[in-house]
């Protein structure tokens, strides 16, 4: 698969594969996008093999923004390896999994990140059995750690700074270091702290023993990643994040969009919703695009509460996911 | 006739050359597009990940140059530990097929059957799970000589033994001793290593079997006749006139499974252990330089596989010219 891409990239001549996003995915009439293998709450396939989570929430309003259905996507689970060569090889049309967007992959890799969908920090999980309290206690202790990720490299740095030593051990497959982590291989299981979350409740049998330590190690803003090269469907990506913002903060729902494109006087709120000034045109797209995107998965609020909030199985505080003036930081542009 | 071929054969090498040249150049230009910068300069820059299981010294701080020789050397490693291993096990199972125990013999074919027909992705993973599933925590290993032996501790930690380290000028045993979490000091045999190790030898030993049964069965009957005859017990026969003549024969088929045994120490990556794919994984997510790192896996797997076949080559060459035979 790795070798598959890694040819594609090599061999793609020059500038016939940047080409134009959009009518790529227009002509296929299927958005290709890039998820996870597994992490529930952000990308995973249910029991009937329907894909959920923030992630794909993101992915099918931006089918819903380009194609007017959210269900012409086409769903390519990628490993932390794949990820990147799939998405510069053309294989898939965003990157939605997920992706810590750091300088390096930003502006070193052929890759641009449009915005981030969910901020999360590196965090460790152990075994209650073990007493630790803080991640300072680990001195000298075996840690799990999934590579292909930042986080060997996060994990390095923190035990530099805090001046004690790790015996790392690093694996490729997602299953193979849960079950290294569960069977009482290592004493602690390092990764993003939403997936930490995820694992414990789902992949644990039993969540009450083992602990989240308190501390985060690293900032990681998870968010959508284009191919560079292609400004015009970066900005389709990018202001897709956006629209799902400002609906929230415009008190537009999945519920209410209806009754308010038919009522709302509100020009903000008219023009979202493709009855006032037209924010289509600007993105090659038509006026009534971000009312399908909220009908078709909600607005931010409601698809974080879906997928990863308080109500669900990962059960995650919105905090510095909130909107500004719910003390967070996740902020639109105006949308004009 | 002949500076026509010697002309044609030039102009094949330079279209391959040529061949390689025009892809390794769409190949830069397609990375500098990317904004990778191409080359093995990377090499020097700080590797910025820790590796859990080193036969030299290496921490974050350490270059991806370092790094790759740290998982070259565990590849060696656990590839040098089973072929001694597989080959002692083969030999044993490979002339134990024709033992004249029925029980040892029907034993011997049955560990074949089974190892050399179930894939060794799922024998490496299998062996692994057994490991860490059924080990004891470190809080309660396993002291494997009892209070009387060498302190030598089994567990999910892996076997720790004493070591022999330079301390203040003298060699001194230094012993694995138990602190918070595991064991430090001494050395550390881990589960991945183990499982990996064990795998293959088991895999490899199976292959190896066969190949021995098939060596010595190739040798006339009529030799071992002649041999009893002369008075040597089953024993000498077996050794003073079988052994060598099958030998012969035996070496090409198993040059091939050693090659095949370092190749297959790649699948190390599924349970962990940190061989020259590992890391090379690790550095090319790390780094984004996909080529070069594919391309050392590439060149690492060949030099090592062209010396395998160099000194079982030798070895053949030299076991021939002795007997004065031809294989």
């Amino acid at each position: 698969m790795k070798i598959i891409f890694l040819l594609a990239v090599l061999l793609c001549p020059g500038l016939a594969c940047a080409g134009k996003t959009s009518d790529a995915i227009l002509e296929r009439g299927q958005l290709a996008c890039g998820v996870s293998t597994g992490v529930a709450g952000f990308s995973a396939a249910d029991s009937k093999g329907e894909w959920r989570g923030m992630d794909v929430d993101f992915c099918r309003a931006l089918a819903a923004a380009v194609l007017k259905d959210p269900n012409k996507v086409r769903w390519s689970p990628l490993t932390s390896q794949q990820r990147f060569t799939a998405l510069q090889s053309g294989e898939i049309d965003v990157l939605s999994r997920n992706t810590t967007w750091t300088l390096g992959r930003d502006a070193g890799q052929g890759l641009v990140y449009a915005g981030y969908i969910f901020i999360d920090g590196q965090g460790f999980l152990v075994h209650k059995r073990s007493g630790v309290m803080s991640a300072k206690q680990l001195d000298g202790a075996e840690i799990c750690v999934q590579t292909g990720t930042t986080t060997e490299k996060n994990l390095a740095e923190f035990a530099r700074a805090s001046r004690i030593r790790f015996k790392t051990l690093m694996f490729e497959n997602l299953r193979a270091v849960l079950k290294a982590f569960f069977s009482g291989r290592c004493q602690a299981f390092t990764a993003d702290a939403s997936a930490l979350a995820s694992i414990r409740a789902n992949d644990s049998g039993k969540p009450e023993d083992y602990v989240v330590l308190p501390e985060r190690i690293s900032k990681e803003p998870l968010g959508p990643v284009v191919r560079r090269g292609d400004e015009d469907w970066f900005a389709v990506v990018r202001w897709t994040l956006f629209a799902l913002l400002e609906a929230e903060e415009r008190g537009i729902t999945q519920a209410n969009v209806d009754a308010l494109r038919a009522r709302s006087d509100d020009p903000a709120v008219q023009r979202l919703l493709g009855v006032g000034e037209d924010v289509g045109k600007p993105l090659g797209l038509d006026r009534e695009w971000v009312y399908r995107v909220i009908k078709a998965v909600g607005n931010y609020g409601e698809i974080f509460e879906r997928n990863v909030g308080p109500a669900s199985l990962l059960q995650l505080p919105r905090g510095i996911n909130a909107l500004p003036r719910d003390g967070g930081v996740m902020y639109a542009p105006p949308l004009r | 006739m002949k500076l026509r071929a010697y002309a044609l054969q030039a102009l094949i090498v330079v279209a391959i050359l040529l061949t390689l040249y025009g892809l390794a150049t769409v190949v830069a230009a397609r990375m500098r597009g990317l904004g990778v910068e191409p080359g093995f300069g990377f090499l020097g820059q700080r590797a910025g990940f820790d590796i859990g299981d080193t036969l030299i010294d290496f921490d974050a701080a350490d270059t991806y140059g370092r790094a790759f020789v740290v998982g070259l050397l565990n590849t060696v490693a656990v590839a040098l530990v089973a072929i001694v291993a597989s080959l002692l096990l083969g030999a044993v199972a490979g002339l134990g097929q024709l033992a004249r125990n029925r029980l040892f013999a029907r034993l011997c074919v049955a560990y074949v059957e089974l190892f050399r027909n179930v894939p060794l992705l799922l024998q490496v993973l299998i062996v692994y799970v057994l490991l860490i599933g059924r080990l004891p925590l470190p809080h309660e290993a396993w002291h494997v000589f009892g209070d009387w032996g060498p302190d030598v501790w089994l567990s999910k930690s892996g076997l720790s033994l004493p070591w022999p380290v330079w301390s203040n000028g003298a060699l001194i045993l230094e012993r694995p001793v138990l602190g918070t979490f595991t064991f430090s000091g001494g050395a550390t045999l881990t589960p991945e290593f183990i499982a990996v190790a064990a795998a293959l030898t088991l895999f490899t030993a199976a292959y190896i079997a066969e190949v021995v049964r098939g060596s010595v069965q190739s040798v006339s009957q009529r030799q071992r006749e002649a041999a009893l005859a002369l008075g040597l017990d089953e024993a000498q026969t077996l050794r003073f006139v079988v052994v060598p003549q099958a030998l012969r024969s035996m070496i090409p088929p198993l040059a091939n499974q050693l090659l095949n045994l370092i190749k297959n120490s790649s699948l190390a990556v599924a349970v962990g252990y940190p061989d020259l794919v590992a890391v090379a994984d690790t550095t090319l997510n790390q780094s984004g330089h996909a080529v070069e790192c594919i391309a050392i896996i590439m060149v690492v797997y060949l030099f090592l596989s062209l010396l395998t076949a160099a000194i079982m080559g030798g070895w053949h060459a030299r076991l021939l010219r002795r007997q004065g035979g031809s294989a």
